[in-house]
């Protein structure tokens, strides 16, 4: 961390490295443990730092390497700070049978964010991330989406207008 | 007035379509008028067009309104929905409605019907009569009546579970291992979710007798991070369950042990495959181990190992209280007792299934499902997920059977049917099927990694229109087509798991079937 500002950032990090001691002691004893404390991590930070990586291989007695390689291997893991709010379009084949390539065309459009092979992207002015979620296992009301973690089922570009309205944050 | 039940389905595609939203306006409603009310958050009945369905006790039974939104609820109370009165939303008594009323539903028996976290609810519907059965038999006992059952893995593979069973009770360790894999990431699949979420007991049965036959005395759920409400039930289910001693270090008194857990996934796809999955728990990427050594003698952390599907181990509680020859009589040929299947993608009656083997397609998706959502007629029906084949309307008489669909190239695997109508463009399915195993492959295996990148490749020049003439490559069709099935051929023999060896059951049945879309006139070869 020797980028300026310094201030924040640095903040930022050592609150995190707390975050980071205060989950890795609660799970020293566990079998298989990386997981669990990945997912612990991302639900308080919101992502998972980069500069925890050392600190968490440390702590479980595995290499950078390893750590690195498990956090960017699943698609759930995020190494960047996500936008305010997380919109997950399924893309899977029961929601392309309804119309979920158009939704997530318009998502992108009203969002400013893209997505491609299976990455997603935050808008420019951090409001959104978009990504594409392959199924949410509501396949029967396709097509399905997730808006911070609320489920939303049976979409339209016009019902995911009236979503987002809502969310009530806009710039 | 005296007190009514309702009943608001707490299923997260209930959730979906505005459930919780309905709950509360039925209670602010039923509160301004001194209607005094019960409120059960239920599991769903599976009529998912009809969600969030709204069912209220009467005398002559449940009666379903749906789908219910908030603002229908002051008139459905204006009309007496107290009483189960007529209303253009009601649908009569529930499990006299066609779509159910003609399921066998054996493993879904409670689904819907009772209060998922209620163990009272449970036992009152024959819940835990398997466990308490098994505990009364020598563990080689409950492993035979497994057998006898006939029953085989419902996540895809098919494989006889009592046999996997009997592998992991004859393995000498200190330590054996239980683990479910709950990580249904197939599309157009959610049996397993709606286990989780609306019948949370029933997979801790079956688990638990699993625990019991084999010597095993620890269990894991690996339930995808796709599914935040079926982890919480279920985590809920087993803090309740060791509670009331169903789990623990004393199981209902009889001095053996079962411990379970929850461990979360993390979004890949490949960690549906058994041995990835355990790399997965276990804390690593979640890369397939070669076989052999199988799961059942090294798995989880080395040790002997039963893995099985949710529906599965859900299966097992009512082997065990009713006996094997009950459902073994369900079914045909070796596919014994019954699928709970799912009607997905464009379909007007969207839902769960549940029939003995041996039930068609054209039933499914006719009798059931009442034709495409869109109106337009149904093109190709993908059956058993994203790794199953396209199957064309002139195989939609067959029955549905494991072996039955093997014969012809497709797959029943785990249940799962997602419904396309005629704009769909088999091609960009096939494409797709592709990209989506480029996405998801774990790199381990060279067919998998780079053959799902080329095909896509493949796929896009034999797709692509002609040049006429203007620059850049000329690429010939029948060249191009040939290229693409031995790609396949590849693929399917030179795997290490399924991703990369059954990503060609999509491409090459929408090639065989719908050559139309490849802008070919006829199949250049016939072959699955």
């Amino acid at each position: 961390m020797s980028s300026t500002p310094p201030g924040h950032a640095a903040a930022r990090t050592a609150d995190a490295s707390q975050v980071a001691q205060a989950v890795l002691a609660r799970h020293a004893d566990e079998p298989g443990a990386l997981l669990p404390i990945l997912h612990e991590l991302q639900d308080t930070l919101g992502h998972i730092p980069r500069e925890l990586v050392p600190q968490i291989g440390q702590g479980l007695n595995l290499s950078r390497a390893e750590v690195h390689g498990v956090v960017t291997y699943y698609h759930h893991f995020r190494s960047e700070a996500p936008g305010r709010h997380v919109v997950q379009v399924c893309r899977a084949e029961a929601c392309q049978a309804m119309g979920s390539d158009a939704l997530m065309a318009h998502a992108e459009r009203t969002l400013g964010c893209h997505t491609q092979g299976g990455h997603g992207s935050t808008s420019a002015d951090g409001r959104f991330t978009l990504t594409p979620v392959y199924c949410l296992g509501l396949c029967a009301s396709s097509p399905a989406l997730v808006v911070d973690e609320k489920l939303h089922a049976r979409m339209t570009p016009a019902r995911f207008d009236q979503v987002v309205a809502r969310l009530g944050d806009a710039a | 007035m005296s007190s009514i039940t309702v009943y608001v389905p707490r299923d997260s595609a209930a959730l979906a379509v505005g459930a919780d939203e309905v709950a509360a306006a039925l209670q602010a409603e039923c509160k301004r008028r001194g209607i005094e009310l019960r409120l059960v958050r239920n599991g769903s009945r599976g009529l998912f067009w009809l969600e969030p369905l709204v069912e209220v006790g009467t005398p002559q039974g449940r009666v379903a309104y749906g789908p219910v939104t908030p603002e229908d609820v002051p008139a459905l109370l204006d009309a007496g929905l107290t009483t189960g009165a007529a209303h253009s939303l009601c649908h009569g008594v529930t499990e006299q409605i066609p779509y159910l009323a003609k399921q066998e539903r054996l493993t879904f028996a409670r689904m819907g019907v009772t209060d998922p976290l209620s163990i009272a609810d449970y036992e009152a519907h024959e819940g835990f009569a398997g466990l308490r059965a098994a505990l009364t038999l020598a563990p080689e006992a409950i492993v035979q009546q497994v057998l006898d059952s006939g029953l085989r893995g419902r996540g895809g593979a098919a494989f006889p579970t009592g046999i996997k069973w009997k592998t992991v009770a004859a393995a000498q360790a200190a330590q054996k291992y239980i683990v479910c894999n709950a990580d249904e990431g197939d599309s157009g699949t959610f049996s397993d979710r709606m286990t989780m979420e609306g019948d949370p007991y029933m997979l801790i049965e079956g688990m638990t007798i699993a625990g019991l036959a084999v010597g095993a005395t620890r269990g894991v759920v690996y339930i995808r991070s796709e599914y935040p409400d079926a982890i919480a039930t279920m985590n809920e289910a087993i803090r309740r369950a060791v509670e009331a001693r169903f789990l623990g270090a004393d199981v209902l008194g009889s001095g053996r042990a079962f411990h379970l857990e929850v461990r979360k996934a993390a979004g890949a796809y490949v960690c549906g495959e058994e041995t990835a999955m355990l790399e997965s728990i276990e804390g690593k990427r979640g890369i397939v181990r070669a076989k052999p050594p199988l799961p059942a003698l090294e798995g989880l952390f080395g040790q002997p190992t039963v893995i099985n599907n949710v529906i599965s181990f859900a299966s097992v509680p009512l082997i065990l209280a009713r006996g094997p020859a009950y459902y073994r009589h369900y079914g045909m040929g070796r596919s014994r007792g019954t699928l709970p299947m799912q009607l997905a993608g464009n379909i007007k009656h969207g839902g769960l299934v549940e029939k003995a083997f041996g039930v068609t397609l054209r039933e499914l998706l006719y009798d059931y499902g009442g034709g495409s959502a869109s109106g337009r007629p149904i093109k190709a029906v993908q059956v058993g997920g994203p790794l199953g084949a396209y199957v064309p309307e002139s195989q939609w008489d067959l029955p549905l059977d494991y072996e039955a669909y093997a014969a012809v190239g497709a797959v029943v695997g785990h249940g799962g049917i997602v419904v396309h109508d005629d704009t769909a463009d088999l091609a960009k399915l096939a494409r797709y099927a592709m990209e989506f195993c480029a996405i998801e492959s774990c790199g381990k295996c060279t067919p998998c990694r780079i053959g799902s990148t080329r095909g896509v490749e493949v796929i896009d020049r034999i797709v692509a229109p002609p040049t006429n003439g203007k620059r850049g490559p000329q690429h010939d069709k029948v060249e191009q087509v040939a290229l693409l099935r031995d790609l396949c051929d590849t693929m399917l023999n030179g795997s290490l798991c399924a991703m990369g060896g059954m990503t060609p059951y999509p491409v090459l049945s929408a090639l065989n079937h719908y050559p139309q879309d490849f802008g070919i006139a006829t199949p250049s070869r016939v072959a699955a």
